[in-house]
């Protein structure tokens, strides 16, 4: 056990000095580099061992391997009868996934872009979200929506949303966006073990990234807490809050910050729905200024919550305008220099963290 | 003019098939009986009042065979949501019930026969006229009433209203708003039986507004392609809310429209012909996958309790429906004539069941409003511990268990 724990306060002193030392990737032997798309694979097939409830359906998920490769492996290992290609057709499937659940199943449910999960919202909501609240804990929905969320690279408008901010806002879900290897195999075992709808909002560009993970995370009993945030980078000056991808970003941000002398505390929220709010309002109190970033659309978006939040709960400790860091409020477009400035890059999260430390910045050219 | 159309065409006319055709017995079970007909073993056969049109299958035999104990359980259990129904009529007009009561008398038949063939292994699963499904299920007078009020003592517990009933331990998941969702989640709960190796199966209720659906016809699809045992229930009352099926479907032929999925077409006003057509479509379902049902009923009331039900239907269709094809009386006059019981025992148990209604009535109105806590309650299975607000989130919250 003291193994364990040694391994653990290793395994994050580590991270923490690899994230200083971002270009630096080889450590010592306590760490390993994971995929996050083996990560999301080896997570899947451990709670379907280990529960024979579980069973896994959406497009392509069997004979292709999946869409994305996620589910590699998983057909030949457990069969069709719980790895089950659906046809295209989302709001008939996720009924009966939901139906499933309703019985007492397990289902996992595989959206090939959360874009196509706006055809079977009305199940995820009014079927699955409001059910136990509904029937007063009769019925229970221990069912997880999972699959690539927000911007891809050049798939244009309408495979480009981020529904984070759609789905936190409903009682009865709970919403997860996992950015590094840990993230996902901790949360999305954990997703699979909670006896309530979890949606699981994972990120494409990611599925291709590594990140070392600890002995204790490719641990078959490894589980993360659903609710807590991660603290990435410790800092002093500015709270930066995001998650899944733009976690990579806000860390990359902090890298540059530190050379100018701002002292940033990075935030993974690992959990939108229910969100960390103490985490947050913890650091802002330490910090006193606080950038929320995320790749969605800014009206009515996560950041608005945690702005609100932290105006309702820690207003004395502000020193600054809390800033937000968005998606641009248009549909996605396709030419690549306009994806480039309709999604948050590094410099705008360097730029709003300068101006919540009243760091002159020169003005931009109005439009 | 809608109305119009009713009158002349061949539907009103679909709509009034008079009872008389049931009433063919053999003629040797003539003889007295006293009131332990209950206890009487007899079995005896009884013609469908029409036969069985099928589609993509071989229909079953208009011969059913009953016993006197389920002919009187099932005056009995008609009677019972008869009553009951027209007993929520009175409590909404009295501001009792808020919201939305959709009443289901007239249709008690397809209640009562489907639960005569079935377990409460198998699932049901309906849409939010299910106030006579729940009881069907082994829900009680007192939890309806309750329910309907808001209170404690409701089935679910005063917070999900008429609409959202549900008894898990006896097979039945709701009870839901959202017009077909409740198709593809039958289909899931078959899934489920199928996966669980139960050996039973799911009765997915919906009516000829839903029918067009299309997640209905998706869920369709891919129960066929994967052999769940799911049959498909069309309550075919003839209108979609105010809209007639003729103007809301180019085929108004529900049991054909499953295309490569047989399907019966099913008199939904006699109980005998519903039990006979759902033991069928249990056997199939097990063995061959999804059957659509059509049950050709009636609903007297509107829609809702909103809805008066007379401006897209004549006052003459709706009583002319209740003189010819009513179950209740159907099943009455089968009683009678099968000498069974007498019409005074008959009416005696009537008043018997007018009797506790009215107490399970005054009991729910006993009940006292859910606990303010309540709010915040089963909004998660496991809360985690995370704080839910109210309105004024200084003034009011929880921490989610």
């Amino acid at each position: 056990m003291l193994g364990t724990l040694r391994q653990k306060i290793l395994g994050q002193s580590l991270q923490r000095t690899r994230s200083a030392a971002s270009a630096l990737r080889s450590y010592s032997s306590a760490a390993k580099e994971m995929m996050v798309r083996d990560a999301l694979n080896s997570a899947l097939d451990e709670e379907m061992s280990a529960d024979p409830k579980v069973f896994l359906m959406g497009e392509e998920v069997g004979e292709y391997q999946g869409a994305y490769k996620i589910s590699k492996g998983l057909l030949e290992k457990y069969g069709p009868e719980r790895v089950l290609d659906t046809p295209i057709t989302e709001a008939g499937f996720t009924g009966i996934g939901v139906g499933a659940a309703y019985y007492g199943l397990r289902p996992i449910v595989e959206f090939m872009t959360f874009n196509f999960s706006m055809q079977a919202i009305d199940h995820i909501i009014n079927s699955a979200a409001k059910s136990n609240y509904m029937s007063s804990g009769q019925i229970s929905v221990p069912i997880v929506f999972r699959g690539p969320n927000g911007a891809a690279a050049g798939v244009g408008a309408q495979h480009s949303q981020c529904y984070a901010a759609w789905y936190a806002a409903c009682p009865g879900l709970k919403v997860l966006c996992p950015y590094s290897s840990e993230d996902a195999r901790g949360l999305l075992k954990a997703a699979i073990r909670d006896p309530d709808p979890v949606v699981f909002l994972e990120n494409e560009l990611l599925y291709g990234e590594s990140f070392p993970v600890s002995a204790e995370v490719l641990d078959s009993s490894f589980c993360l807490p659903i609710g807590k945030a991660k603290i990435e980078r410790e800092g002093k000056d500015v709270t930066i809050t995001a998650f899944s991808k733009m976690v990579g970003y806000a860390l990359k941000a902090a890298e540059i910050l530190a050379k100018e002398g701002i002292s940033a505390e990075v935030i993974n929220l690992r959990s939108i729905r229910p969100l960390d709010r103490s985490t947050i309002n913890a650091s802002v109190r330490k910090t006193n200024r606080l950038i929320t970033v995320e790749e969605g659309f800014p009206q009515h978006g996560v950041g608005a919550e945690i702005c609100t939040s932290v105006i309702e709960e820690s207003f004395g400790y502000l020193d600054a305008p809390v800033e937000r860091i968005a998606g641009a409020d248009v549909p996605m477009p396709y030419a690549a220099n306009l994806e480039r400035m309709a999604v948050p890059q590094v410099e705008d999260i360097v730029r709003a963290a300068k101006r919540a430390c009243y760091r002159s910045v020169p003005l931009a050219a109005a439009a | 003019m809608a109305l119009l159309h009713l009158t002349s065409s061949s539907s009103r006319s679909n709509l009034l098939k008079p009872i008389s055709a049931a009433l063919s017995y053999s003629p040797s079970l003539r003889r007295s009986i006293s009131s332990s007909a209950a206890d009487d073993s007899r079995t005896f056969t009884i013609e469908t009042s029409l036969p069985f049109t099928a589609h993509q299958c071989n229909p079953p035999s208009r011969s059913v065979d009953t016993n006197p104990k389920e002919l009187l359980t099932f005056f009995r259990d008609m009677a019972t949501m008869r009553r009951m129904e027209i007993a929520a009529d009175s409590l909404y007009k009295a501001k009792l019930i808020r919201g939305f009561c959709h009443l289901y008398d007239g249709q008690e038949a397809v209640a009562v026969g489907m639960e005569a063939s079935i377990t409460k292994k198998d699932s049901i699963i309906t849409a939010y006229r299910d106030h006579c499904t729940f009881l069907g299920r082994g829900g009680t007078l007192l939890e309806i009433f309750s329910e309907l009020m808001g209170r404690q003592a409701g089935c679910s517990k005063g917070k999900g209203g008429s609409m959202h009933f549900y008894k898990k331990e006896a097979g039945f998941y709701g009870g839901h708003g959202i017009v077909g969702a409740q198709v593809p989640l039958g289909c899931g709960l078959a899934f489920a039986q199928k996966y669980s190796k139960d050996g039973t199966v799911s009765f997915a209720l919906y009516g000829d507004g839903a029918a067009n659906q299309g997640q209905l016809f998706e869920a369709l699809n891919i129960s066929a392609l994967w052999d769940l045992p799911v049959i498909l229930v069309c309550e075919n009352n003839h209108y979609g809310m105010g809209t007639a099926e003729w103007r809301a479907a180019k085929s108004p032929s529900y049991y054909k429209r499953g295309d490569y999925v047989p399907g019966l077409k099913v008199d939904g006003m006699d109980v005998l012909a519903v039990k006979q057509a759902c033991k069928f479509a249990k056997e199939h379902a097990l063995k061959n996958g999804p059957i659509i049902l059509e049950m050709d009923t009636y609903r007297y009331h509107g829609h809702s309790m909103s809805d008066p039900g007379s401006t897209y239907r004549t006052r003459d269709e709706i009583s002319g429906v209740r003189q010819e094809r009513d179950p209740v009386e159907r099943v009455r006059k089968l009683v009678l004539s099968h000498d069974l019981a007498t019409e005074k025992e008959l009416k005696d148990l009537e008043k018997e069941i007018r009797k506790q209604v009215d107490e399970a009535i005054a009991q729910a109105k006993e009940s006292p409003m859910p606990e303010p806590s309540e709010l915040f309650s089963n909004v998660y299975a496991k809360g985690l511990g995370v704080e839910a607000f109210g309105p004024d989130r200084k003034e009011l919250r929880a921490v989610l268990p």
